[in-house]
């Protein structure tokens, strides 16, 4: 079975937003809710440099180890879902999250939250029919064969999604050309200095 | 008005001209390109270690995050040192604590059995609780024991009902469990100041309370140690409440009100605290529980009906029985005072005495 990634390459990233209005127009996600971001590291400065996030669907994911409901579940591809009708809104996963991912429609007083929304990997959640699955969790992209609208609307390929294989070998590829000496950005110092983007194997 | 078309021809040309002039420029410094020249302009690095002072959480102050509003740093570091210390510590040694506190009151209960009164009832009544101090009493103790069971299932409960009861069943539960949590915590907040205020007076700590804890409170053998309207015992659970009490509704609010954009971090360790500090008490309040219904023969009937008998108040608070000992009054005459207030047609219910 897949085991599904996340990986976005920020030496491409070029903060231009287009995942999260496509993540936002792929699932009508509510109002107050983003479920995918870009944040820009140094902005403004020469070295500025911007990485998109959502949920990583980690492997040992602390918002179902967490959650006092049980509501999170893994599916057969590694992608982490929770069901919105074991949600009651009390913000733990909020806590443990490494990435911010899970979110709230509301901040009100005696902790009325809502029920948590955060990136389903375009694959949707557990619900009765096709309707309530698209109203409360989404497109489910992945069952039409298809991978998450943000990273196949990635205007610079920065954001990959899919097996993480597929998505390792791609990236290890863009790092051994990237810095190839005969290529367009040979003698970079970017290359020369200790940067996991930039294959360490080249010379010079 | 169009152009006429000479005109029209020469900028073509003098266009065409330019474009050539400036390729033939470019072309050599092209060709001449220097790499080491080239990487001088080249931006610097975002390096191996801005992405670890990323992962450890910092933030640095030239930090954009796209989404309005957002406190987040890119990575929360600390969401995982909170998870550690909810998981790994809070969530087991808090199950250790209260499966130990019930177990050695077993156990106590076992081999030392019901602290009986040593000499017989005498039949003669003393005003101990007023129907207010009863009240407050009760209505704290209600929202405690619905707080306690609540946030045990919190922590809890997905181990032990998720499974039992199915899905359906554990999600009303559990969102029962946090609606009554988050808006039964405010009240029991406010009703718990004012007891603590009302008991104050009370709990004050004298000379003869630590005479009392080195005797341990009388509880074992047939010793008694001098106690004042409040014991030891009990202005150790009051200070519990005022001190570990106050800080588990001040963190609790802390929780409950998100409004107020208190921050990540902030819920992070009021989380912890609240945890902490309420699982304690909960140990602790199995013993005044025990103590105050199986454990101690007739404690319980001060806070039932408001009048302790004069033999327990001799035994378990002698100074506050020197006290008040004048105003003792017949069980028969304070049933037939209480047979008064009610209409004939609507007789007492028997009281056990």
């Amino acid at each position: 079975m897949a085991q599904m990634k996340f990986m976005c390459d920020a030496e491409r990233c070029i903060e231009c937003n287009g995942c999260v209005t496509a993540c936002k127009n792929a699932n009508e996600v509510e109002w107050g809710v983003q479920r995918r971001r870009v944040v820009t590291l140094n902005d403004g400065e020469s070295d500025e440099v911007s990485i998109s996030v959502a949920c990583m669907h980690c492997d040992d994911a602390p918002c179902m180890a967490v959650c006092p409901t049980d509501c999170f579940y893994k599916t057969d591809d590694g992608i982490v879902l929770h069901d919105k009708d074991l949600c009651i809104g009390c913000g733990y996963c909020l806590y443990a999250c490494p990435f911010g991912a899970p979110q709230f429609p509301k901040e009100n007083a005696f902790g009325e939250r809502g029920k948590m929304d955060k990136c389903t990997f375009c694959a949707g959640g557990p619900a009765d029919s096709k309707e309530e699955e698209y109203e409360k969790y989404g497109a489910n992209r992945i069952a039409e064969g298809k991978l998450p609208l943000c990273a196949e609307m990635c205007s610079t390929k920065a954001l990959l999604a899919g097996d993480a294989q597929t998505v390792a070998d791609i990236f290890r590829q863009r790092v051994v050309q990237r810095g190839h000496k005969d290529g367009g950005w040979s003698g970079n110092s970017r290359a020369d200095a200790d940067n996991l983007a930039y294959d360490a194997a080249q010379e010079g | 008005m169009t152009v006429s078309a000479p005109h029209a021809l020469l900028w073509r040309i003098s266009l065409l001209a330019m474009l050539l002039i400036g390729l033939a420029l470019s072309q050599p410094t092209i060709a001449q390109s220097d790499p080491d020249k080239e990487a001088g302009f080249a931006v610097p690095a975002v390096d191996a270690d801005i992405w670890r002072q990323v992962r450890s959480g910092e933030t640095d102050a030239n930090y954009r995050d796209t989404r309005a509003e957002s406190t987040y740093n890119l990575v929360n570091a600390s969401g995982e040192t909170w998870r550690q210390w909810r998981n790994r510590w809070v969530s087991p040694y808090g199950l250790i604590v209260l499966g130990g506190m019930l177990a050695m009151i077993a156990l106590f209960y076992f081999i030392f059995g019901r602290k009986e009164l040593e000499e017989p009832r005498t039949g003669r009544k003393l005003l101990r609780w007023s129907v207010l101090d009863r009240s407050l009493h009760w209505s704290v103790a209600t929202l405690f024991i619905i707080l306690a069971l609540t946030g045990l299932n919190l922590l809890y409960g997905k181990f032990v009902f998720k499974p039992l009861l199915g899905d359906a069943f554990w999600a009303s539960m559990i969102s029962g469990s946090k609606l009554l949590h988050n808006y039964l915590g405010p009240v029991f907040g406010i009703l718990l100041i004012i007891i603590l205020a009302k008991f104050l007076k009370h709990n004050l700590p004298k000379k003869h309370d630590w005479v009392w804890f080195k005797k341990g409170g009388g509880l074992i053998g047939k010793g008694h140690a001098d106690a004042g309207f409040a014991n030891g015992g009990e202005k150790v659970w009051y200070w519990l409440l005022a001190t570990a009490g106050l800080l588990v509704i001040a963190s609790g609010l802390v929780l409950d009100f998100p409004n107020y954009g208190q921050t990540r971090d902030t819920m992070q360790w009021a989380n912890i605290i609240h945890a902490v500090l309420a699982l304690g008490l909960t140990a602790v309040a199995f013993g005044h529980i025990y103590i105050g219904t199986l454990g101690t023969e007739g404690s319980i009937e001060g806070m039932a009906t408001g009048y302790v008998d004069e033999t327990w108040a001799k035994e378990h608070h002698n100074l506050w029985y020197e006290e008040v000992k004048d105003q003792a009054r017949d069980e028969t005459e304070l049933a037939s005072d209480d047979a008064q207030r009610h209409p004939p047609d609507n007789p007492a219910p028997d009281r056990p005495s």
